[in-house]
């Protein structure tokens, strides 16, 4: 019984290290098969026909890509499901999120993140804070630098993983647990301060197009911020921790405050016609400072204890 | 403070139960925030309060039935597993 056994497993790995240029054209062969066959029904006969032809094809191979045409049959089968399975996620995921929406925020380009690095760390000398729309829909992070997108909080994020386990390294408290502990604590503070902005914004009834992707865009700006105070923390110690954490914090703050003001304050309500209450201005000035003010405090409690 | 993503999941489940188990009749009613007592204004801006009268109201509505299935499934897992 080892025998055909082996010799039906060193054809399948002499097969698979040789290039595939003929391979594409059996391909083909097999395919105008399989699909025309049921699936169980080629099973049987291409098992007992396996037992035949491996005896005979036992040296090159004729040229085919595997030995055997069950194997062919297989991979064919295979890849079909595989593409079934493909197309099943797709129309799963996209019930959820639109993923066009999603590629937008990830539309950029080099000169657009160096662009918008320089503006959190140093937002006092950017004049223009206005989201460019062309034809009522919002210009893609590429040709607008005010635009929000995700893919530097993304980055950040994972930044920051990795430099939290580097300084609890340094300080010999690392363990693989840690880095994930690190990872779902943060991830769970952005999750809790989206829901808290997007519960604000429908209790005071803003209607702004602010929508939840644009949230967690600005929320996961403060990570740019966070790795630069850790990065200042390792290389100059504790004092350069706090002038880098005080420096980021007026950064981050101003930065907040006025990509949020443009969105949130002068939003259109419905009731434009002077009677506008005053606790309407108020309050929503309120939601933008709160969150600006929160922004220092998550960047303390997210790196106090990696920087002794 | 260390959160995991389990943690997370169990502060949402005790909110949203919190909120599911105020009774219009016994309790809202009472402190004035049934959904029947606010007389909309059309075309003016709703309050605060009125927004989250609302909330509350379509929280109830529609978290009733899930609700359901999630605590059960909580309560078999707590028990099994601690």
């Amino acid at each position: 019984m080892d025998l055909p056994h082996q010799g039906y497993r060193a054809t399948k790995s002499r097969a698979r290290a040789a290039p595939p240029p003929a391979g594409s054209v059996l391909f083909e062969d097999t395919s105008s098969t399989a699909p025309a066959m049921n699936s169980q029904g080629y099973y049987t006969p291409g098992y007992d026909m396996q037992g035949a032809s491996s005896d005979m094809q036992g040296g090159p191979g004729a040229g085919n890509m595997f030995a055997d045409p069950m194997a062919n049959a297989a991979m064919m089968y295979g890849s079909s499901l595989a593409n079934q399975g493909k197309d099943i996620v797709n129309k799963e995921i996209s019930r959820f999120m639109s993923v066009n929406k999603l590629k937008y925020f990830f539309a950029v380009d080099t000169r657009y993140v160096l662009k918008k690095l320089l503006i959190i760390m140093f937002p006092y000398t950017h004049q223009d804070w206005e989201v460019r729309y062309h034809r009522d829909t919002p210009l893609p992070p590429r040709q607008d630098v005010n635009a929000p997108d995700l893919y530097i909080p993304t980055m950040a994020f994972i930044t920051y993983i990795l430099l939290a386990g580097m300084a609890l390294g340094i300080q010999k408290r690392f363990s693989p647990e840690v880095l994930g502990l690190c990872a779902s604590t943060a991830l769970v503070w952005i999750i809790i301060e989206v829901l808290v902005l997007l519960l604000s914004l429908y209790l005071l009834t803003v209607h702004s197009d602010l929508s939840t992707f644009d949230l967690m865009a600005y929320s996961g700006y403060k990570y740019v911020g966070i790795i630069f105070t850790v990065l200042c923390g390792l290389l100059f110690g504790s004092d350069g921790y706090f002038v880098a954490l005080a420096w980021s914090s007026c950064a981050l703050m101003f930065f907040i405050v006025r990509s949020l003001k443009m969105k949130i304050l002068t939003s259109i309500s419905s009731d434009t016609m002077g009677m506008a209450s005053s606790a309407k201005p108020q309050l929503r000035l309120y939601i933008t400072v709160a969150t600006a003010v929160f922004q220092p405090i998550i960047i303390y409690w997210l790196t106090s204890h990696l920087v002794r | 403070m260390a959160f995991t993503l389990y943690s997370l999941i169990q502060a949402a489940i005790l909110c949203v139960n919190a909120v599911a188990v105020l009774h219009e009749e016994r309790f809202l009613s009472k402190i004035g925030w049934a959904s029947d007592q606010s007389v909309g204004g059309f075309g003016d801006e709703p309050g605060v309060k009125v927004q989250m009268m609302n909330l509350i109201r379509s929280v109830r509505t529609v978290m009733r039935v899930p609700l359901i299935a999630v605590n059960s499934v909580c309560i078999v897992l707590l028990l099994l597993f601690g």
